[in-house]
C-alpha cells in the first residue's frame, strides 16, 4: 500500500536456468497433452481434401445430428441458465441455514459420472423404469428420443452456470442491493438496474461453459439415445457412430466442428475473464 | 554495524522511486525514514534489506559493499508491514525458521534452538503463547511474533517497515515505548519506515524525512521540529496554517498584515510561502497592537484537552486554524459566530529561494494567550 | 424456542429463488439420483454382491480406481509445475497457454477421446516412435491413463493457481531474510501454503477421471479384465438390458463419488476455519 509499484521478486540468478527448465517442461507437457490432440482432429479431418470434409458435414445424417445438438442445449441452458440466477440470488444474497448443504446438492452432478447420469434416467422412464406405467398408457416416449437427451444433458449442465455466479455474487456483498433498496427500487428494478450489470460477465462465462458441456456431453446421452441415426444422433453420437464404421475422416470432419466449438469456448472464456478483471480493476 | 548508503538511484518505468540517496547511519542508532506515500521510503529500507536492487549506487554494511550479496547472506532482520508471518506454522516454529534452515554446519541442536527461542519469546512477552498460530493472536502479538523471528538469526541490522501501521491507536502507543526500551537492549542498528510523524519524533533518535524520492532533511528530532530545511519539511511535521504572502519594502504582507522581518531588498515583489502552526495563532477579543485583523470564529471543537477554532480573517481566502487551552476559551468566552482578532505570534516564511526565515510579533499583547510550553507536539 | 434459521434481509424475493431452487434441484438432480437407490434397495442383496463382486467387475474397479489415480498424481505434479510457471514467470504466449489450460473442460470427451486414439494408436504420430521402443500406449491401460490426465488436467491447475497469486510475497521474503535457500523457502513455507489447494484438485481430479467414458472407451479397446473401466462396464450392461446389474454398478461408483465429495469438502472446511480468523 505505501509503494505505488508493485514489488519485484528478486532472481537470483542461478534462477534463470531452473526456470526456464520449468517453462520448457510445462510447454512440452501442455504441447504433448493438448495441442497435439486439438491439431490432429483438424489435420485428420483434413486429410482427405477440404470437398470429402464438407461432403461429410452436409450429409443428411450430419445434418440432423447438428440440429438436434443446438435443440437440445436450446433448451438446457436457458433452463439452466434461470436456475443458476434464481439459486445465486438466494445463496449468494441471504444468510440461512442449510446453506452449505444446498451448495454441495448443486454440485452433485458434476461427482458423478455421465453414464450414470445417464442411468438415472432409464430406471426413471426407461421400459421397466419407475414411471414406465403412467408413459405407457399416455403414449409418451422419453428413453431413445430427443426429451431423454435433453432431460440428460440438463443434468449433466446442471452446476455451471450456478457454479460461476455464486462466487462471484458472494464477493459483490449485498451493499449496493440494498442502497438501491433503500431508494426504493422494485426486486426487479435492484436485479435488472444493480444485480446483473455487476454480474454479467461471470453469467456469461457461466453460460458459455454450460452450453460448450451441453453440445458436447457424450456419456450421458450416449445412454439414453438409442443411437438412431438422423433421429437421436447428437454431434458426438454422431461422431462415434462415425468411427466405429472406420469412416475416420468423416468421423473428425465432425468432431472438427466440436473441436471448433471448444475453441470459441476458450476464447470467449479469455474475453469473459479480461473484461471480468478490468471491471474489477475500473470499479476499485 | 553502521550503514552507508552511496547515491542510490531507483525508477519503476517512468517512476522515479528514489534520486541519488546519501545516507550515513552510526552503528546502534534508531533511524526512522519518514515520508509521505511514494516518496520513497519503503524502496530505500528495501534496497537496504537486499529484496530489491537499486538501478545506481551502493549499500555499504560494515564498509562492506553488498552489491553481490544474496538477501539470505546480509543478515539483516525484516519485518514486514503485514507482519508476513507464516501462517501454517505455530509461534515457535515462526520464530524457529532462521535457525532451522540454516546448513547443518551452523545450525544449533534442537535443544539449543528451543532455548533461543524461549529466551526471544520473553524478551517480547509471548512467553506461553509458542503453540498458537499466527491467526489465533491479536495484532500486537502478531506484531511482536514478527520481531522475535527477526532477532532470532541475530541480525546485525533490523529493518521495520511501517512497524506499527496496521495497529489501533492504543497497542501503537505501548510497542512505542517499548521499541525504544528494546532498542536500548539490545543496540541493534534499527531502521523503521513510517508515516506518522508523531511516531518518528517519538521513538527516533535521528530522522530522515523523504518525499518524492529524495531526502529533504535528516537529522534529530530538535533539529527538524525546529530548523526545517525546507517548506516540506515544516508542513509534514505537523498541522499548519499555509497562507500566501508577498514582500514589499523588506516586509512581507499576508493580508492586510504586515510582517516585520528582515527580508533582503533583492526579493522584492516576489511571493512568499507563510507557515503559522495553529497555536501560534493569538486570539484576542479586542483590538490591542497594530499587528492584529478581525475574524470569525466558523467552527470549534474539543481535541483532546484542547479547543481547536476555525476562523475566517478579513482579506485572508484561507479558514484559519487556531488552538487555545480550555482555560483561555472560557476566559475570553470564545464561542462560534462570534467576532474576534488575531495575530500570528510567530510563523515560518519560506521565500522564493527556499531558505526558511523566523517571523516572531514584536508586539506582546497581555491579552493573548500564554506563551506556548512545548513546541514539539506531546511526547509522552 | 424457535430457531432462527435465516438472517434477517431488506432484500426481497428469498423464499420464491430458494423455493424455485430446490424445487428444480429435486426434479431434476434429487428425484433422478434417487432412483438408483430405490432401484437398489428392491434388489436381492444376495445377487447384488455377487454383481458387485463378479472377478471382472473387480478387475475393471481396479483398473479405473488404479488409472485414476495414477493420472490425477500426474496431474497434481505437472499442474503444479503449470500453475508455477504460470503465476511467477512471464513469457511469451502465456496469455495463450493460459486459455488453453481449459481446453480439456471445452473439447466434447469423445473428440478428445479419437484425437489421443489417433496420435498413440501403432501408426499415430507419437504411437509409431513409441511402438520402435516397444511401447504401447492405445488399447492398454496406458492409453487410459493418458486418456483420463488429459481430462484432468485443469482441475490441480485452476485449484493452485489463484492460491499461488495470492501468497503474500513479503512471506517469501521474509524466509530469504531469515536465510532460507530458495528450495528450503518452497518446501517449508509455500508447499505448506498449497497442500489443500493440491490435495483438493487431487481428488477432483480423481473424480472426474473415475466416472470419465467418452474419451476412454476409444483408447481403451474395452478388453474384459484388461481395458475395461467400470463405466463402460455400466454401458454394456445396459446394451444387455441388464438394469439390475448396471444399477448395482452405479451405486458402488455413486458412493465412492460421493466419499470423494466429502472428502474434498472436508479439505476446504478445514483450511477455511484454520485461515479464517483474520488471517
Amino acid at each position: 500500500m505505501e509503494n505505488p509499484i508493485p514489488s519485484i521478486r528478486v532472481q537470483p540468478k542461478s534462477g534463470t536456468i531452473i526456470r526456464w527448465l520449468l517453462i520448457g517442461i510445462a510447454f512440452l507437457f501442455l504441447f504433448l497433452f493438448l495441442l497435439l490432440p486439438l491439431f490432429t482432429v483438424f489435420y485428420e479431418a483434413l486429410k482427405e481434401g477440404a470437398q470429402a470434409y464438407l461432403a461429410s458435414l452436409t450429409e443428411p445424417d450430419a445434418l440432423a445430428a447438428i440440429r438436434l445438438t443446438l435443440l437440445t442445449a436450446a433448451i438446457a441452458v436457458p433452463l439452466n441458465l434461470i436456475f443458476g440466477i434464481a439459486a445465486s440470488w438466494a445463496i449468494a444474497k441471504f444468510e440461512f441455514r442449510g446453506k452449505h448443504l444446498l451448495l454441495t446438492l448443486i454440485d452433485l452432478p458434476f461427482a458423478v459420472s455421465p453414464v450414470i447420469s445417464g442411468l438415472i434416467f432409464v430406471l426413471l422412464f426407461g421400459t421397466e423404469g419407475l414411471f414406465a406405467p403412467l408413459l405407457a398408457k399416455y403414449d409418451v416416449q422419453i428413453i431413445f428420443a430427443v426429451p431423454g437427451i435433453i432431460l440428460a444433458t440438463v443434468f449433466v449442465t446442471f452446476p455451471f452456470v450456478a457454479r460461476e455466479l455464486i462466487p462471484l455474487m458472494q464477493s459483490q456483498g449485498t451493499e449496493e442491493e440494498e442502497a438501491a433498496r433503500s431508494l426504493g427500487a422494485s426486486g426487479w428494478q435492484i436485479f435488472f438496474r444493480v444485480t446483473l450489470p455487476n454480474m454479467k460477465w461471470g453469467l456469461l462465462y457461466g453460460v458459455i461453459l454450460c452450453n460448450a458441456r451441453a453440445m458436447g456431453e457424450f456419456g450421458a446421452v450416449s445412454v439414453v439415445s438409442g443411437h438412431i441415426r438422423g433421429l437421436t444422433n447428437t454431434m458426438p453420437l454422431h461422431v462415434e457412430i462415425l468411427y466405429n464404421e472406420y469412416n475416420f475422416a468423416a468421423a473428425f470432419a465432425v468432431a472438427s466442428l466440436l473441436a471448433l466449438l471448444a475453441i470459441v469456448t476458450l476464447i470467449a472464456k479469455s474475453i469473459v475473464e479480461w473484461k471480468t478483471v478490468h471491471q474489477e480493476y475500473t470499479r476499485r | 554495524m553502521g550503514i552507508i548508503v552511496k547515491s542510490l538511484s531507483k525508477t519503476y518505468g517512468s517512476f522515479v522511486a528514489l534520486h541519488d540517496i546519501n545516507l550515513d547511519i552510526a552503528e546502534g542508532e534508531l533511524i526512522a525514514l519518514l515520508g509521505p506515500s511514494g516518496s520513497g521510503k519503503t524502496t530505500l529500507l528495501r534496497i537496504i534489506g537486499g529484496m530489491e536492487v537499486s538501478d545506481s549506487g551502493s549499500v555499504l554494511l560494515d564498509n562492506e559493499n553488498q552489491a553481490n550479496k544474496n538477501m539470505r547472506d546480509r543478515h539483516i532482520g525484516f519485518v514486514f508491514q503485514n507482519y508476513a508471518l507464516f501462517r501454517h506454522m505455530t509461534v515457535f516454529e515462526n520464530v524457529a525458521f532462521g535457525l532451522q534452515v540454516r546448513s547443518h554446519k551452523l545450525r544449533p541442536s534442537k535443544k539449543e534452538i528451543r532455548s533461543r527461542v524461549i529466551e526471544l519469546l520473553k524478551l517480547v512477552q509471548l512467553e506461553g503463547l509458542e503453540k498458537r498460530y499466527p491467526s489465533q493472536l491479536s495484532g500486537g502479538q502478531r506484531q511482536r511474533v514478527a520481531l522475535a523471528r527477526a532477532l532470532a538469526i541475530k541480525p546485525k541490522v533490523l529493518l521495520l517497515d511501517e512497524p506499527f501501521g496496521a495497529l489501533d491507536a492504543k497497542v501503537r502507543q505501548e510497542l512505542r515505548r517499548w521499541l525504544r526500551k528494546l532498542h536500548h537492549e539490545l543496540n541493534i542498528t534499527t531502521i523503521f519506515v513510517t508515516h506518522d510523524q508523531e511516531e518518528a519524533l517519538e521513538v527516533a533518535d535521528r530522522i530522515v524525512v523523504m518525499n518524492r524520492g529524495k531526502i529533504e532533511q535528516a537529522g534529530t528530532a530538535e533539529d527538524i521540529y525546529h530548523k526545517p530545511a525546507g517548506a516540506f519539511v515544516y508542513r509534514f511535521l505537523g498541522q499548519v496554517n499555509h497562507i500566501q504572502g508577498y514582500i514589499r519594502d523588506g516586509s512581507v504582507h499576508v493580508g492586510p498584515l504586515t510582517l516585520k522581518t528582515a527580508v533582503p531588498e533583492s526579493v522584492n515583489g516576489q511571493n512568499v510561502d507563510v507557515f503559522v502552526r495553529p497555536h501560534a495563532v493569538g486570539i484576542a477579543s479586542e483590538c490591542s497592537t497594530p499587528d492584529m485583523i478581525a475574524a470569525r470564529v466558523s467552527h470549534m471543537y474539543q481535541a483532546g484537552s484542547r479547543i481547536k477554532v476555525e476562523l475566517e480573517a478579513e482579506g485572508i481566502q484561507k479558514t484559519i486554524e487556531a488552538e487555545v487551552t480550555e482555560e483561555y476559551q472560557r476566559q475570553i468566552g470564545l464561542s462560534r459566530n462570534q467576532h474576534v482578532y488575531i495575530t500570528f505570534r510567530k510563523a515560518k516564511l519560506f521565500g522564493p529561494d527556499g531558505k526558511p526565515i523566523d517571523y516572531e510579533a514584536s508586539y506582546e499583547s497581555s491579552s493573548l494567550q500564554a506563551k506556548e510550553e512545548a513546541r514539539i507536539p506531546q511526547i509522552s | 424456542m424457535k430457531t432462527i434459521w435465516k438472517q434477517f434481509s431488506v432484500l426481497p424475493s428469498f423464499s420464491l429463488t430458494l423455493g424455485f431452487t430446490i424445487f428444480y434441484l429435486s426434479l431434476f438432480v434429487l428425484l433422478p439420483l434417487s432412483a438408483v437407490f430405490l432401484k437398489t434397495a428392491t434388489m436381492d442383496w444376495g445377487a447384488l454382491w455377487v454383481t458387485v463382486t463378479d472377478p471382472r467387475v473387480l478387475a475393471s474397479y481396479k483398473l479405473s480406481f488404479g488409472a485414476s489415480c495414477v493420472a490425477a498424481l500426474i496431474n497434481m505434479v505437472f499442474g503444479l509445475l503449470i500453475a508455477w510457471v504460470l503465476v511467477r514467470y512471464s513469457f511469451p504466449g502465456k496469455r495463450i497457454i493460459d486459455g488453453l489450460v481449459d481446453l480439456p473442460f471445452a473439447l466434447p470427451t469423445a473428440v478428445a477421446g479419437i484425437a489421443l486414439t489417433a496420435i498413440y494408436s501403432e501408426n499415430g504420430i507419437i504411437g509409431h516412435y513409441l511402438q520402435l521402443f516397444g511401447i504401447k500406449v492405445a488399447f492398454t491401460p496406458f492409453g487410459i491413463i493418458v486418456a483420463l490426465t488429459f481430462i484432468g488436467l485443469p482441475f490441480v491447475v485452476r485449484t493452485v493457481q489463484p492460491i499461488l497469486e495470492d501468497l503474500d510475497a513479503h512471506v517469501e521474503e521474509a524466509a530469504a531474510s531469515l536465510g532460507a535457500t530458495g528450495w528450503q523457502t518452497f518446501r517449508r513455507v509455500i508447499l505448506p501454503e498449497l497442500y489443500p489447494a493440491l490435495l483438493t484438485g487431487f481428488a477432483l481430479a480423481f473424480a472426474r477421471a473415475l466416472g470419465e467414458y467418452g474419451s476412454v472407451v476409444f483408447i481403451s479397446g474395452n478388453m474384459p479384465m484388461y481395458t475395461e473401466i467400470t463405466p463402460l462396464l455400466i454401458m454394456s450392461k445396459l446394451e444387455q438390458f441388464d438394469y439390475a446389474g448396471a444399477t448395482a454398478l452405479a451405486a458402488v461408483m455413486l458412493l465412492a463419488s460421493f466419499v470423494l465429495l466429502l472428502f474434498i469438502n472436508l479439505i476446504q472446511w478445514r483450511t477455511g476455519r484454520r485461515y479464517a480468523a483474520k488471517g
